[in-house]
């Protein structure tokens, strides 16, 4: 039978990365392209610990989750947890795997693929199954100028997607969901990764641009910390967040926990108001599902007023401060 | 120790073009060291200066053209240069450009203590490149490190910069570590390292020298494809405010409606 692996990420913090369930929904639309095909969840945690999380496993779609429990998997370690991995998803033969695109899964992710001599696609913003039954995976690639749609030759066919990119589950999916333990010897891996410790230093900045209803954003076109001053000012003017494009963290101009864009933040706030960003595909990935999107551009041919839904061209340094004074 | 530092030329232009097998045309598009790289060779200095006999030696896939990121990798400090290039690596996925590059270690470059990566391709994205060499060479991989620590012995620790803190480790040699950017400005070239890199010889190995079959390497290689490219479509249409102050009314209605 068919089926579709999710990969389900425990944080550090022990419990299950949203991105997961997110992931969940998207596999019930896939699913109904591959002759309903079931829908797994691969769990890895410390003894003892699954029990706590089948609450949130439940109506959320599943049809089976697999546990692989052990005491050494206090902490996600490349080597234990890819072991686990890969003995699991030689048994079950999924058609596709999907795995959160967040540090965890991007480090696990290639290990497995690699191991498995299998292909992956990174950072995908867009999922589908093709008419011939294949997992068509949609990126921006080459620099953020095109998006690719890219096939895999073989199996199973992996993927990667950052938290947020889709809804949800909604918690309604009357589904019934088997748990099966699964016990893998892992005692004779001795690690050459030694755990030393952990310091949590959650930054405030990314809560805040997941629940932000104003983002203003700047960009290249700030080009100095004067011009971020003025994109700051605008967002505190507005009681908005603060974001940043690739360019404006490549230029030091912000921190790359406020980026948005493909290898950066996914947000959806009510107003986004991008400030000299030109609206390459790497940043509007992570921006075009707002309500509502104003750009301020000195070039009037700038991508970015393609995509956004009023837009003034003119000189960011002197728009911003008078703009400040009329709101 | 030795140290081998893979980098990758990246387009130092806007100017995409494309191959009819809708795969990125590198030749005759102007190059530079990915970013990223140039903070993993500068983690290799860094190891270097404390311990002067390391050896450096800069690992590259590409065309011919290639050679002139590795002339700069030995002009900012590295030792040696080795370039991968043969046109039946063409057009190689992650997984393929990885079976490549640790076909030419464990063929050519022999017994190393770290390899280092940068952690992205400002071109690619995908973070996957490192990771894959390291489960081909069947080696441990330490990725997001934003720095690393002291070298103790035979292992080395690292801070990780992950979503949710900084996590320290400690690995044992032989291992691949990938780097993040840091903060800090990469070292310049010296008058001496751009001698140095001026006389020296890049070493070129084709797939037949590391020992890879060409169905292995390269497109053919290659589990994945693009299957198209294309640019997204979008159903807004702008509307231009003419002045400030109807830009300021609108910016009200959408926060007010």
């Amino acid at each position: 039978m068919s089926s579709i692996l999710i990969y389900a990420e425990v944080t550090e913090d022990n419990y299950i990365h949203t991105v997961v369930f997110e992931l969940a929904n998207k596999a019930q639309e896939l699913s109904q392209k591959i002759n309903n095909a079931e829908i797994i969840a691969l769990l890895i945690c410390k003894t003892g610990l699954s029990e706590n999380y089948k609450e949130a496993f439940s109506n959320s779609g599943f049809d089976k989750i697999y546990i692989v429990e052990n005491d050494r998997y206090t902490h996600y370690s490349t080597e234990l947890y890819s072991k686990a991995a890969i003995d699991v998803i030689s048994e079950i033969n999924p058609d596709i795997i999907l795995i959160g695109a967040t540090t965890q899964g991007r480090d696990l992710a290639p290990r497995i693929a690699a191991t498995m001599h299998t292909g992956l696609t990174a950072d995908c913003t867009g999922l589908d199954i093709n008419e011939q039954g294949k997992l068509a995976a949609t990126r921006p690639t080459f620099g953020g100028k095109l998006m690719a749609t890219i096939l895999s030759r073989t199996l199973p066919q992996m993927a990667t997607v950052r938290p947020k990119v889709f809804k949800p589950a909604d918690k309604n999916n009357t589904k019934n969901t088997q748990f099966i333990y699964k016990d893998i010897d892992i005692s004779s891996i001795k690690r050459k990764v030694e755990f030393i410790g952990f310091v949590k230093t959650l930054n405030s900045a990314i809560n805040e641009l997941d629940s932000a209803d104003i983002i203003v954003a700047g960009g290249k076109g700030m080009k100095n910390e004067a011009g971020f001053e003025l994109v700051k000012s605008l967002a505190a003017k507005l009681g908005g967040v603060v974001a940043a494009s690739r360019d404006a963290v490549e230029m030091g101009l912000a921190p790359q926990s406020i980026q948005v864009g493909q290898t950066g933040k996914t947000v959806t706030p009510k107003l986004y108001i991008a400030c000299g960003i030109s609206g390459a595909i790497q940043h509007t990935v992570g921006m075009e599902n707002s309500d509502k999107i104003i750009a301020i551009n000195s070039d009037k041919n700038a991508p970015i007023f393609g995509i956004c839904d009023y837009g003034i061209v003119g000189d960011a340094f002197e728009i911003i401060p008078e703009l400040i004074k009329n709101l | 120790m030795n140290i081998i530092v893979c980098i990758k030329q990246v387009p130092d232009t806007n100017d995409i073009k494309w191959t009819e097998n809708n795969t990125m045309q590198r030749e005759g598009v102007e190059s530079i060291i990915n970013p990223y790289d140039l903070y993993a060779l500068e983690e290799a200095f860094k190891i270097k200066k404390d311990k002067p006999d390391t050896k450096i030696t800069a690992l590259t896939m590409g065309p011919n053209q290639a050679e002139s990121v590795l002339k700069k990798a030995i002009a900012l400090g590295c030792d040696k240069g080795i370039l991968l290039s043969d046109k039946k690596f063409a057009g190689a996925d992650t997984y393929a450009t990885a079976k490549t590059i640790a076909s030419a270690i464990k063929n050519k470059l022999g017994n190393f203590d770290l390899i280092l990566c940068g952690q992205f391709a400002i071109d690619g994205d995908t973070a996957q490149t490192g990771p894959e060499i390291a489960a081909q060479l069947k080696i441990p991989q330490v990725t997001f490190v934003k720095e690393l620590d002291k070298v103790d012995g035979d292992s080395v620790y690292a801070n990780r910069e992950l979503d949710e803190g900084i996590e320290t480790i400690r690995v044992e040699f032989p291992a691949l570590i990938c780097i993040l950017k840091g903060y800090k400005e990469t070292s310049r070239a010296t008058i001496n390292g751009i001698k140095r890199a001026n006389e020296s010889v890049i070493t070129i190995y084709s797939s037949e020298d590391i020992g890879i079959s060409p169905e292995q390497t390269g497109i053919k290689g290659s589990p994945t494809y693009v299957s198209k490219a294309f640019r997204p479509e979008h159903n807004r249409q702008c509307l231009f405010a003419e002045d400030v102050n109807t830009l300021a009314s609108k910016i009200k209605e959408y926060i007010y409606e």
